[in-house]
């Protein structure tokens, strides 16, 4: 009981909840995502999508879900083992890592009619880091580690060039995202995500987003290719790598990697909707309603894009972030300067 | 559509769009500035917008293209050549096949094994017939060659089976008696879907 009571984040047993409520949590929702995303392109195709496993293929996610956890963990035959073991570990592990650092509702008090845990005071983060963008952004890169080694330890042609585009893009995008979200951060003046929320608390004019278009616009472009989704999605675009860095992986250490991207996803969309659109209204009641929708919306967006972009080549990618997107950001970042100091 | 207008290939009045793909930039600024129009012409929420268009007509005016196979099936065409039908006489009731031969002859792939006899009457009458679709090419010679309309194609097309040889009989293949009045007439290799008009567009023939 007395551990209980002191459940603000800084004892152990409150960090240890939500690590355990985020993991589960979002593992769920990423899977659920795959459904979403499957539902939604199928749609803007035309089609129906999973129709026939439970009420409209709800319980597709469970059939997958089943197969994935149920099919031979197949290691090739001259892979590097330990790195092909760990590498979905990786993906995985930093994406959930990242979202340790992110906050998703206002603080809250639990009712105190709730037993046990009655009156605890609940603040929105599992972890409000001072540098918390800058941890948040640091470990979604690393998550590139997975695919990196992936592609390289599974001797497979495919996978080598899967490889090497993630090293490609890796390079090209990583730049605009730290200096996109740079200009921001100059006029907040600081790295965590609460201070950042709290500067855009009051309603939908101090929204970043209409001080900083051009910076949005910019993240919104590198966050998709942080997550590999379909414009950018060069490390495993089937046409033309087979599956790329996943070339050889099967059952669950492939299914790692997808639970991985799509927890990026929400993690992109939880940093769009904190940093350029007011994330939740600390004082509002309903904050935690409208931060969930922005989320939402992010998320749609990325399907939506999927359904109707095309995907471009490497060499198309790196034109475009270091010869289009990094002159852009430099002359926003610059502009905002001016104006601070003005 | 009348012949008249079929024969019309003046395609000028059709609603064919030459596509204006313009010259490639020529030098450095030119490629700028098609870089710059292209970037803030909205050419990419013109992508979105017909795929949100299409996403909302499918959920709201029900225009899905997906065909649930099994319990749903498409039309096929008249002239499919599909498993094939033994149709009897429409007035007497008995079958149309006169045992000439002329099948299992003309089969390419002979797959048609037919013997026949006497009957009491001195009629000639079919006592086995077999089809193996093992090794039926559908190629329709079969039914092209038939003088009494006897063996056709009919509209089966789901012969996936479990063995490599499969042995259609004759009873199998004849018309039921008592579905006699729903028996179809092929109407053969020349003819054309009931929708033919409305597939039809003309191209031009100036290439």
């Amino acid at each position: 009981m007395e551990v209980v009571h002191l459940l603000p984040e800084i004892t152990w047993v409150g960090v240890m909840i939500k690590a355990i409520l985020i993991l589960a949590i979002i593992s769920a929702l990423a899977g659920f995502g795959t459904f979403i995303e499957r539902k939604v392109l199928a749609f803007m195709q035309r089609r129906l999508g999973p129709m026939h496993v439970g009420p409209y293929g709800l319980l597709q996610i469970a059939a997958d879900g089943i197969k994935l956890f149920t099919k031979e963990d197949i290691i090739p035959q001259n892979a590097n083992k330990l790195i092909f073991m760990i590498a979905p570990l990786i993906t995985a592990a930093t994406a959930f890592i990242a979202l340790g650092a992110v906050p998703v509702f206002p603080d809250f008090t639990v009712p105190s009619w709730i037993p046990i845990i009655g009156d605890t005071f609940v603040p929105s983060i599992a972890s409000d880091l001072n540098v918390g963008v800058l941890f948040v952004l640091g470990m979604m890169a690393s998550g590139l580690y997975g695919p990196l080694l992936a592609g390289m330890s599974q001797a497979n042609k495919w996978g080598i060039i899967g490889a090497a585009r993630t090293a490609v893009q890796f390079l090209s995008y990583e730049v605009i995202t730290a200096l996109s979200i740079l200009a921001p951060v100059m006029l907040i003046g600081s790295l965590s995500f609460v201070d950042i929320n709290n500067y855009q608390s009051e309603g939908i004019g101090s929204w970043m987003i209409w001080q900083q278009p051009v910076a949005f616009v910019l993240f919104l472009i590198a966050g998709f290719a942080e997550t590999n989704r379909t414009p950018f999605d060069l490390l495993e675009h089937e046409a033309e790598v087979v599956s790329g860095y996943a070339t050889e992986y099967s059952g669950m250490r492939w299914g790692m990697f997808f639970i991985g991207e799509y927890a990026n996803m929400i993690t992109i969309s939880v940093i769009a909707s904190v940093l350029f659109l007011g994330g939740y209204d600390a004082e509002g009641a309903f904050g935690w309603l409208f931060i969930m929708l922005k989320i939402a919306f992010f998320f749609f967006f990325m399907l939506w894009v999927r359904a109707s972009w095309p995907h471009i080549r490497p060499d198309q990618l790196m034109w475009f972030c270091w010869k289009v997107l990094m002159p852009i950001a430099i002359i926003n970042i610059l502009i905002t300067s001016l104006v601070i100091l003005l | 559509m009348s012949l008249e207008q079929f024969k019309n290939r003046n395609v000028g009045s059709q609603p064919y769009v030459a596509l204006d793909v313009g010259k490639p930039p020529q030098g450095g600024w030119c490629q700028f500035k098609q870089v710059v129009k292209r970037t803030f012409k909205g050419e990419l929420f013109v992508g979105l917008w017909v795929t949100m268009k299409a996403m909302g007509k499918a959920l709201f005016a029900n225009d899905m293209h997906t065909v649930k196979y099994p319990f749903e099936k498409l039309p096929i065409s008249p002239r499919y050549r599909a498993i094939h039908d033994m149709l009897r006489l429409l007035e007497s009731g008995s079958y149309r096949c006169i045992g000439c031969g002329l099948c299992e002859k003309i089969c390419i792939s002979n797959c048609i094994a037919m013997d026949t006899r006497y009957d009491e009457n001195q009629r000639k009458e079919v006592s086995e017939y077999t089809i193996n679709f093992g090794r039926c090419i559908f190629c329709g010679y079969c039914a092209e060659v038939c003088p009494e309309l006897a063996i056709v194609h009919g509209p089966r097309y789901e012969n996936a089976s479990e063995q490599r040889a499969g042995f259609s009989l004759f009873d199998d293949m004849l018309t039921p008696i008592d579905k006699l009045n729903l028996q179809q007439e092929y109407d053969g290799f020349g003819a054309i879907s009931p929708n033919a008009d409305e597939n039809i567009k003309k191209t031009p023939l100036a290439y």
